[in-house]
């Protein structure tokens, strides 16, 4: 498939800098989400890969990075989505989790998969970890199959509260005001914050 | 401003081209597959795999409209947004599913002819996903069970030589194992908590059971172009049945609901919930044909 991640063009600088219509703090490309800027002559090729299958603002994001393209000259514009490799919060890039954490929100873990492990396997079931503590012992409920054990992951990464930095903190709702986000509380500050969800 | 209507308001505020406040409105891209590579791969027959995409798109559509009826009527208002974030999750597989299903099979059906314009006996879901909501733990139990089977099912597909149906596949794997997960919680806390909640939680599985058979019976188009679903019974079950026995339940064993003249779901063979979901899924389209906003 043509198109590549390759940035350094001036549609890609263009493209790159759209902010998301949702975490307007994150451009497309912090977001992982810019697939890649082909230019070719007078016509341009944007690929998005969208978030998640019912994620509504990839519409939006195609008409953002279709009208800034059109605003800075580029006559030509095309914008496709790419859906192979699907999207994953491992495409943030370390920008990115720093913009998110400076807006409040906490940044996806990197590495930590979603779920608990496959229909096929032989994980214990148990009730989720609501608490991650610092000492990567969970805490609460019994422990089982928290994210990150069933990604094979040997310590569990704590989820660090993104305004006083303290990685006493639990789950308050795994689902939020978006798809990609979950709701969390920090124990020593005692400030609700949102976390954007691995996947 | 003197004008007192909010959208008015928000436009005079950012006028076309280049306002941001356009978002309020939604855009003309409403194709959830723009730009994709529309060609069926060779050595894949175009009818089977719209067929397909159909019965897969038409699962995740229907559980998606009883997932968001949960809306203003869930226990809590966490669990509200949690069956709609669900739902939604469903909802978009469902638009790639039918939007691919018609540029399969030639016809040029854009997933809203599809969604809208299709009578109950033309939907190709299982009747699972169909049946009343019931109560709380009715749906947690239908959800247990759909989204283990279809998890185990997008691994499979994961890797198919129709590009499209393959990245719907690798990207729902991910959506479906927190879905699982979500209802594996509620079992647990609703099987392992009161005697009465155990009771209820009970009664929902057992209530489920009848459905769940439909799941693993295969149609000659799956065969033909899918995962047999008859391979996926044994670890789906085994790993349900885990969780019951986490959760102190019993694994039902009753017989599956009966097909009619050998034809279920898949057939367009429904029960009778199917017509007074699409009747309010429909309603708006029908009313006002062509309408946009």
């Amino acid at each position: 498939m043509a198109g590549t991640r390759a940035s350094g063009g001036a549609a890609w600088a263009v493209a790159a800098a759209v902010p998301d219509p949702e975490l307007p703090m994150l451009t497309l490309a912090d977001l992982g989400v810019l697939a890649g800027v082909e230019e070719d002559g007078a016509t341009v090729t944007a690929w998005l890969t969208p978030t998640y299958s019912g994620c509504p603002a990839v519409a939006e994001m195609a008409a953002d990075v279709d009208r800034r393209l059109r605003a800075a000259g580029f006559a030509d514009v095309r914008v496709r989505l790419r859906l192979d490799p699907p999207w994953s919060t491992d495409l943030i890039t370390a920008e990115g989790r720093r913009k998110l954490a400076e807006a409040g929100i906490a940044p996806p873990r990197p590495g930590v998969l979603p779920g608990g492990g496959t229909a096929g396997g032989s994980t214990p079931v148990a009730l989720g970890r609501t608490r991650l503590a610092s000492d990567g012992k969970a805490t609460g409920t019994a422990a089982g199959v928290a994210a990150g054990a069933a990604a094979g992951t040997a310590a569990v990464v704590p989820v660090a509260c993104p305004l006083c930095g303290g990685t006493d903190t639990e789950e308050l709702s795994r689902f939020g005001s978006t798809a990609c986000k979950a709701l969390w509380r920090c124990r020593e500050c005692r400030e609700p914050f949102e976390r954007v969800k691995e996947i | 401003m003197t004008d007192d209507h909010v959208y008015l308001s928000l436009a005079e505020a950012s006028p076309e081209p280049e306002g941001e406040g356009r978002w309020a409105y939604g855009t003309g891209f409403a194709d959830p597959l723009l730009g994709v590579d529309t060609a069926v791969p060779p050595g894949l027959d175009g009818a089977d795999l719209a067929a397909y995409c159909l019965m897969l798109g038409d699962d995740a559509l229907v559980l998606a409209q009883r997932l968001i009826e949960w809306c203003t009527r869930a226990p809590e208002l966490e669990e509200e947004v949690a069956l709609a974030n669900l739902g939604l999750d469903l909802l978009g597989q469902a638009r790639q599913l039918l939007t691919r299903a018609g540029q399969a099979d030639g016809s040029g059906r854009t997933e809203d002819d599809l969604a809208y314009w299709r009578e109950d006996h033309e939907f190709r879901n299982v009747r699972l996903v169909e049946a009343p909501n019931g109560d709380f733990a009715y749906s947690i139990a239908r959800l247990l069970l759909f989204a283990t089977a279809r998890g185990a099912l997008y691994e499979g597909l994961a890797g198919h030589a129709d590009p499209v149906l393959a990245a719907v596949a690798a990207r729902g794997v991910k959506e479906l194992a927190y879905h699982r997960e979500y209802a594996t919680a509620w079992t647990l806390r609703l099987g392992d908590g009161t005697p009465y909640s155990a009771a209820r939680m009970q009664a929902g599985l057992d209530a489920v059971w009848p459905l769940v058979e439909e799941l693993f019976t295969a149609h000659p188009v799956e065969l033909r172009v899918g995962v047999d679903p008859a391979v996926l019974r044994e670890p789906v079950l085994r790993s349900v049945a885990a969780v019951c026995a986490e959760a102190g339940l019993t694994v039902p064993d009753v017989p599956g609901l009966a097909a009619v003249g050998g034809r279920a779901g898949r057939d367009g063979v429904h029960t009778e919930a199917l017509g007074p979901l699409l009747a309010e899924l429909q309603v708006l389209a029908r009313a006002h044909p062509g309408a946009t906003w």
